[in-house]
């Protein structure tokens, strides 16, 4: 077997990202759009950590960056989450093709 | 025979990931995308250990299969409907996004083969952790109070908008 290198994780990554995108451009619940929206994010911090780990092992620029995504990652998670309870609230249904109240 | 068993592990472990990323798209009970949701992070969390990033890999498993996955589960619960097996039917643009996905799944691969990484052959160090304690209070002290006063208005914001009025 050949040994594991930087395009490998790239690769992954990659693959997580487009099957997310599917899942956020092909689901009706809110709630499973922001599901795929956190793998998205998961998928780039594979590619930060690979870089990290094969360009610059040393100072560990991806890595903080990693940190970074997680944190903003969590905070849009709360206020997605907190929207999509509100327009439950309001409308009884989460489904994205009915919330079309701005659409022209 | 070390190089032998990390490509086995990553096999493993992408196996592990993408079909729970496909089980998070294709399932149609919103509450077994959770689950595999968890699966996922958890995966992830694995790779970070194969890419020597003992920190991040704590950090995922403590935020993201800890405290996103039960935040999410605490909204299938509050949206709830009679027949959770049709909970997350996917919509009638399948089709059209799935070949935008492949396409730029293909783009992607095609410009990662093609770029001459500049690759490096220092070994990382054994214990990320202090490293990365050092980091975020010396280069990186500006981005870590600011985004913690993002995550304070993000935990202020969920209050206002979730509260009953």
């Amino acid at each position: 077997m050949s040994p594991i290198g930087l395009n490998h994780f790239l690769i992954l990554s990659a693959a997580l990202f487009v099957i997310s995108l599917w899942g956020i451009l092909a689901k009706r619940n809110g709630v499973a759009i922001l599901m795929s929206i956190e793998l998205m994010l998961n998928s780039v911090n594979i590619a930060m950590v690979a870089f990290s780990r094969y360009i610059t092992p040393t100072v560990l620029t991806g890595q903080i960056f990693a940190i970074f995504i997680i944190t903003i990652a969590a905070g849009e998670a709360a206020i997605g989450l907190a929207i999509i309870l509100l327009i439950y609230r309001h409308r009884k249904t989460i489904d994205a093709d009915e919330i079309d109240l701005m659409k022209w | 025979m070390e190089q032998n068993i990390t490509t086995t592990v990553f096999y493993l472990l992408a196996f592990v990931i993408l079909a729970s990323a496909f089980g998070v798209v294709r399932s149609t009970d919103v509450f077994h995308n959770a689950l595999y949701l968890v699966l996922c992070f958890l995966g992830v969390a694995g790779l970070f250990l194969l890419l020597r990033a003992d920190f991040l890999a704590a950090v995922q498993v403590l935020i993201y299969a800890g405290a996103v996955t039960i935040l999410v589960i605490f909204a299938i619960m509050l949206t709830r409907r009679p027949d959770m097996s049709k909970s997350n039917l996917p919509n009638q643009r399948q089709g059209p996004a799935f070949v935008l996905a492949g396409l730029l799944f293909i783009t992607m691969v095609l410009a990662f083969t093609s770029t001459d990484w500049s690759l490096s052959v220092q070994a990382v160090p054994e214990q990320t952790t202090r490293l990365i304690g050092q980091l975020l209070l010396n280069e990186y002290v500006w981005p870590f109070e600011i985004v913690s006063v993002v995550l304070l208005v993000a935990l202020i914001g969920a209050l206002i908008l979730a509260r009953e009025d």
